[in-house]
């Protein structure tokens, strides 16, 4: 109920606004006119002040393939204090245009602004997609935004295509926790909404001195009861590095047999610049904190490389891990059901193999001379 | 004063076992054992939680096929006050906009008190879980937040505090690369991650009233609601295809017994490479 209405009174302000806008110069070219920037692709940038998630710039990238198939515009969407770095870096990244929406209550991150901002600018300028990273506050934008609009959204696509008849937007992702992949589509209603994993579409190079339209708005939020504060945030030690992003897991089983073992698989991670997490064995038994639980009732990963030590691979545990490009077991248990979905198979200890894979990345870093890494080719990905 | 609580609890298939079937292409979803959603345990945990400490009422409220009365079942077992079942033909095939439209309906029902045999008016905080394990969208507790006009607080690893002379709710929530402390004023639509208390054992006294108590069962009828908007009519989305993963397969067991360890990661490394990534210049 209060949503169709909100956006229909709110479409009905966003024309008032138009011609107030161009109450200086000649006639209103509102109405029958298409909205300006109607029918692009958007992408909303989360961030925080000047940086960006990186998910975000992932998107731009695939919003301009799908834009420029279309034959339309992509365009970033940044809601905050003006960051007009931001709107600047959307153009590098493929965004022909950005819309800056500032005002005193978007500088920080809070549910209800920026859902107002986000559908009053998308009832005023009628995009045909709108895109947000899957990550906490993307999902809970999106989620809240899809409902004020009243249209369909997506969650955690891992493939995005345009349907060549009926130009939709083909929203494919996994479900039944990656037992089945499904295909959906939002036929009659627009925007078309989706959210989309961290790491999915590979980062555009950003080609310098791009330029794109800016366009900024102040939107006019009305009052509500609800409010949500910060009163404090504690940042995850740097060094942590988020599974969502990681490109190399390596995770640790109840084969770890104790707590400080995981200084082995961390010893791994650091080399590869990957991330250390468990199966919910080795949580349950309070070796490592439930954040790093891969599977059902954990984390969903999708790295290029995962390691699975000690893990025997449970449905539960390959729930979360099974859209991982390339896995590698070790397990002392030539039986284990890991090694049925793993591309690379190591029965041993995994106390003897682990330092040794640790030494064999180390010499392949020191061969390759100061600046070898581990380099990840496009080719990895299916 | 008190605090009312509505938690949602959604039944779900055993994802684990779900599958395509390869012949036909369609789901195979015959047989396979439903569970109450995994999240929505530490959703009814929380709630019960806050009960303890503030008093006030619970109501369960699940939106399914007839056997969702199940898991409703569960949470009178549990001690909650009231289970109300939302099961009607209309309601089915709903995506999570549709799903929300219902749901809130229900929930301003409840929280008007028309009929509540508790006498319980007003909710003050809905607890669901962070997502469902078959839909794992996450949607539905921030679209109803909308909906209802409530604070909406998702991710929520620990509930701290109640302030309920201010009307506010303290809690800890859960980021990419953190944690945050917020503070919503109520009512508040909270999701919750594992993170939060493991549902407790069920005590025998709720266990053998909760066997008395009726699971209620609405229907379209007994909303105010629009059915053009409810179930597969009311879903913006459709979905135009299902097909299988592409099946992951047992690859090459490295390990042989003529092959010391350092030959077997070297191995590892060479194939790794093959597959382009590339620990420096070394293997191509
Ligand atoms: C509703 C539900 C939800 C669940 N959700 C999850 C989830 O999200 N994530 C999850 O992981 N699990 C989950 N589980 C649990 C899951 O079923 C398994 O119990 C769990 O994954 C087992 O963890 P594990 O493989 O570490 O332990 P185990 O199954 O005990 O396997 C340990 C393995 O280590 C090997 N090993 C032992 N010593 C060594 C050594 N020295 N060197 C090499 N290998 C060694 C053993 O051979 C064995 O294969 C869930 C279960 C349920 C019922
Ligand atoms: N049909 C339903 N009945 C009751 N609660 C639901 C239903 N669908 C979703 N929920 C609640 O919303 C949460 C998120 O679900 P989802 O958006 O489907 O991932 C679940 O954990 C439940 O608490």
């Amino acid at each position: 109920m209060t949503g169709w209405l909100s956006v229909a009174l709110r479409s009905a302000g966003a024309v008032a606004e138009l011609k107030k806008d161009k109450a200086s110069g000649r006639e209103p070219q509102a109405k029958k006119a298409a909205a300006e920037g109607e029918g692009e692709i958007w992408v909303v940038i989360e961030h925080e002040g000047a940086d960006a998630a990186p998910v975000s710039w992932e998107l731009v990238g695939e919003a301009r393939a799908l834009a420029d198939e279309l034959g339309v515009r992509a365009a970033a969407v940044i809601i905050g204090a003006g960051e007009q770095e931001l709107a600047r870096k959307a153009f590098s990244y493929g965004a022909a245009a950005s819309y800056l929406a500032a005002g005193p209550k978007l500088g920080a991150y809070s549910a209800d602004p920026h859902c107002q901002a986000l559908a009053g600018l998308a009832a005023r300028h009628k995009p045909q997609v709108i895109l947000l990273g899957a990550t906490t506050r993307g999902r809970d934008l999106a989620s809240a935004a899809a409902t004020e609009l009243e249209t369909g959204l997506t969650a955690d696509c891992t493939e995005l295509k345009i349907d060549p008849e009926k130009k939709l937007l083909l929203q494919t992702r996994p479900a039944f926790s990656g037992n089945v992949m499904a295909t959906i589509i939002t036929p009659k209603r627009q925007p078309q909404m989706a959210t989309v994993r961290p790491g999915v579409f590979p980062a555009p190079e950003p080609v310098a001195g791009a330029s794109g339209e800016i366009i900024a708005s102040k939107p006019r939020l009305k009052p509500t009861n609800v409010s949500v504060k910060q009163l404090e945030f504690i940042r995850a030690p740097k060094d942590e590095v988020s599974l969502q992003g990681a490109k190399v897991i390596v995770a640790g089983g109840r084969g770890l047999k104790a707590a400080r073992n995981f200084a082995l698989l961390e010893e791994l991670a650091c080399e590869l610049g990957g991330a250390v997490a468990a199966s919910r064995a080795a949580v349950d038994a309070g070796w490592i904190s439930s954040q790093r639980q891969v599977g059902q009732t954990g984390q969903t990963v999708r790295p290029v490389l995962y390691f699975a030590m000690g893990i025997s691979g449970a449905v539960q545990h390959l729930a979360g891990m099974q859209a991982s490009d390339i896995v590698v077991a070790v397990n002392n248990d030539p039986e284990a059901p890991i090694f049925e979905v793993a591309d690379y198979g190591i029965v041993g200890d995994l106390f003897e193999v682990t330092p040794v894979l640790t030494e064999e990345v180390r010499r392949r870093k020191a061969e390759a001379g100061a600046d070898g890494g581990l380099r990840i080719e496009k080719s990895a990905r299916k | 004063m008190s605090i009312n609580s509505l938690v949602c609890i959604k039944q779900v298939p055993d994802t684990t076992q779900v599958r395509i079937d390869p012949e036909t292409g369609s789901l195979v979803r015959k047989g396979i054992p439903s569970v109450a959603n995994p999240y929505d345990l530490y959703a009814l945990e929380t709630a019960l939680s806050v009960r303890d400490q503030h008093g006030g009422f619970i109501t369960a409220l699940s939106m399914g096929p007839p056997q969702a009365e199940e898991v409703l079942r569960k949470a009178l077992g549990y001690g909650v006050d009231r289970a109300v079942l939302l099961s009607d033909r209309a309601f089915a095939g709903a995506d999570t906009l549709a799903t929300t439209y219902a749901l809130a309906a229900a929930v301003k029902k409840i929280a008007s008190g028309r009929d509540a045999q508790t006498g319980a008016s007003g909710i003050d905080i809905i607890f669901s879980g962070k997502q469902s394990i078959d839909g794992d969208t996450g949607q539905v507790g921030p679209g109803m937040a909308r909906r209802l006009n409530f604070s909406q607080l998702t991710y929520v690893c620990s509930l701290i505090e109640i302030d309920v002379e201010a009307r506010c709710v303290e809690a800890w929530r859960q980021r990419e690369d953190g944690r945050e402390l917020l503070q919503a004023k109520m009512p508040v639509a909270v999701t919750v991650t594992e993170q939060c208390s493991s549902i407790r054992y069920a005590a025998l006294p709720d266990l053998i009233t909760a066997a008395k108590k009726p699971v209620e069962v609405w229907s379209a009828a007994d909303l105010d609601v629009d059915r053009e908007r409810l179930g597969l009519r009311g879903s913006p989305t459709r979905v135009s295809k299902i097909f299988a993963p592409p099946a992951r397969k047992r690859g090459e067991t490295l390990t042989a017994p003529e092959r010391s360890v350092a030959e077997v990661a070297a191995l590892l490394f060479d194939r790794l490479a093959e597959r382009g990534l590339k620990i420096g210049r070394r293997g191509g």
